[in-house]
């Protein structure tokens, strides 16, 4: 057994004992899951993928006259501005404003509030484009100015739901090609795709958020953030393996960090044709070995999680709910799986590269003593479902 | 009989080549087999191909002065379709979309993508399918 706090007084005077999920299996069943939890202090777990309920809200400060922006563009890309004056949201999968869309399908979206978010943590220069009604202290009606991240007062990035647990694998029953958030997906199930970092990822190494919880500090694109709510739609009430292991979504973060401190490498605006833009986000989470419980689900490993094929063609737009079957990780990392007899090529949209990359530069930090463990201030819900939108009649 | 090679090419024809059969020539007088993956003619009139040329490299050589004495510039690196290193994030998704395995997972533990220039048969699926953008064509 071990305390928060004890493992921060081995993170600060630089002795503690750090691997990644992906070195740590090995590791316990080399030493024994006792003599393991009393060794190792932190597992670094790690994901990088599209992530489109991401976003930040911007302060630019006030320009001479002053405005209260009232609708708002950056890079041509519609900002929110339904709040104070010069404060505004941008939101990752905004279109860039006059954009064809799916017009002339598949559309391109080339660019849109994922790659303007990218292009801000570059450091690129961006254009800003307001317009107001005006009012007696705010007078000026239009603006149009240029700025880099270091001109604005924040930047920070607020993310409604991240690091999703688990998640599907789309195929396409159809016989025409279809066009999704999980990529392009050719005819009769000749391709499939998926999007987790697998026995990497977050909450697959805390299936029942036993010590991810609001407050865990993340290492967000690079930035010191950390978890300020539940995510949206975290459901952590669903079907699990006897491990505790969910076989679909799940649970979900909202994250939140400084843009000024990320790194552009791990920040990436995303195209889909055919669908949208979205953003990409590396994200590393760090595990305190505070028993051996704890340990013992770090070490689970790609075989042991499995996710749903589900149709994307059919039943996942008319929300049947209707799962095809499970295949593990493992399976999904060979590049083929087997859809009832038939062997499907199958392509990854979260980059275990990039995961793998992020969870030993988050143990490098740790090792060094440059990233303190916070304990969560509460915890994720365990018990909620996602539910369904139900359209009704005008109640009488 | 020397040996035979394989080489992949990229040539830009300009303006003022683009309707002398060059590739003709190429198989009657030098000799050299060709597999032609991708060509455009641009609404300039400039032309772009990108071909294996299999013969001896003596023919090879010979037929490289040939094609230069018509202006054409020639890309030994046969470089149709690039891969931005930067851009890449590794995360596999062109892998399945491409027939010949060019782009391929290189080390089964880091998940790294690899790309093998030689067996690309430039058919831009990588292009239409990347996320980040990745991959771009030449011409």
């Amino acid at each position: 057994m071990k305390t928060y706090e004890q493992i921060n007084d081995r993170i600060e005077s630089g002795k503690a004992v750090v691997l990644t999920a992906d070195e740590i299996m090995d590791y316990v069943d080399k030493k024994g899951l006792t003599a393991a939890a009393e060794e190792v202090d932190v597992v670094t777990t790690a994901t990088f993928g599209p992530m489109c309920s991401s976003g930040c809200f911007l302060n630019f400060g006030h320009s001479k006259p002053k405005i209260r922006m009232s609708e708002a563009w950056v890079q041509d890309v519609l900002v929110y501005t339904g709040i104070a004056a010069v404060d505004v949201y941008l939101g990752a999968t905004q279109l860039r404003h006059g954009d064809p869309a799916n017009m002339y399908y598949p559309g391109e979206f080339r660019y849109g509030g994922g790659h303007v978010i990218a292009d801000l943590v570059a450091g690129k220069t961006l254009q800003l484009f307001a317009l107001s009604y005006g009012t007696d202290c705010y007078p000026l009606r239009e603006l149009r100015t240029y700025f880099t991240i270091d001109d604005l007062n924040q930047a920070i990035m607020v993310n409604p739901r991240n690091c999703y647990q688990n998640y599907n694998v789309a195929i396409n029953d159809s016989d025409a090609t279809i066009y999704t958030y999980l990529g392009t997906l050719e005819p009769n199930r000749k391709n499939a795709s998926y999007c987790s970092a697998g026995q990497l990822s977050p909450l697959l190494n805390d299936p029942t958020y036993d010590v991810i919880g609001v407050g865990t500090r993340v290492w967000l694109a690079g930035a010191h953030g950390h978890v300020y709510a539940e995510g949206t739609q975290h459901a952590g009430s669903c079907e699990r393996t006897p491990d505790g292991v969910p076989k679909e979504g799940a649970g979900t973060l909202a994250l939140t960090a400084d843009m000024k401190q990320m790194r552009p490498e791990f920040v990436r605006g995303v195209s889909f044709r055919g669908y949208g833009v979205s953003l990409a986000l590396g994200i590393g989470i760090p595990i305190p070995v505070l028993n051996e419980d704890v340990l013992k689900r770090t070490c689970v490993r790609d075989r042991d999680i499995f996710a749903p094929v589900i149709d994307y063609s059919s039943e996942y737009p008319q929300n049947t709910g209707k799962v095809i079957c499970h295949v593990s990780y493992e399976q999904l990392r060979s590049g083929r799986i087997e859809v009832e007899g038939q062997k499907v090529a199958v392509g990854s949209l979260s980059s275990y590269h990039k995961a793998l990359e992020i969870a030993h530069l988050l143990a490098d930090e740790i090792k060094r003593g440059d990233f303190p463990l916070a304990a969560p201030s509460a915890y994720l819900p365990k018990d909620t479902k996602m539910k369904p939108l139900v359209t009704r009649e005008k109640p009488s | 009989m020397s040996e035979t090679v394989t080489k992949k090419l990229m040539l830009f024809f300009p303006r003022c080549e683009c309707e002398k059969p060059i590739i003709y020539h190429l198989v009657k007088d030098h000799n050299l087999v060709v597999n032609v993956y991708r060509a455009k003619v641009t609404p300039e009139e400039e032309g772009y191909l990108v071909l294996d040329v299999t013969g001896t490299e003596a023919d090879i050589e010979r037929a490289m002065a040939f094609v230069r004495t018509f202006n054409v510039s020639i890309n030994t690196t046969g470089k149709g379709v690039i891969r931005d290193e930067e851009a890449c994030t590794h995360c596999g998704y062109c892998v399945p979309y491409c027939p010949t395995g060019a782009l391929h997972i290189a080390d089964s533990a880091t998940r790294e993508v690899g790309y093998s220039e030689a067996e690309c048969i430039e058919c831009l699926a990588c292009i239409r399918v990347c996320p980040f953008g990745a991959c771009a064509s030449a011409f």
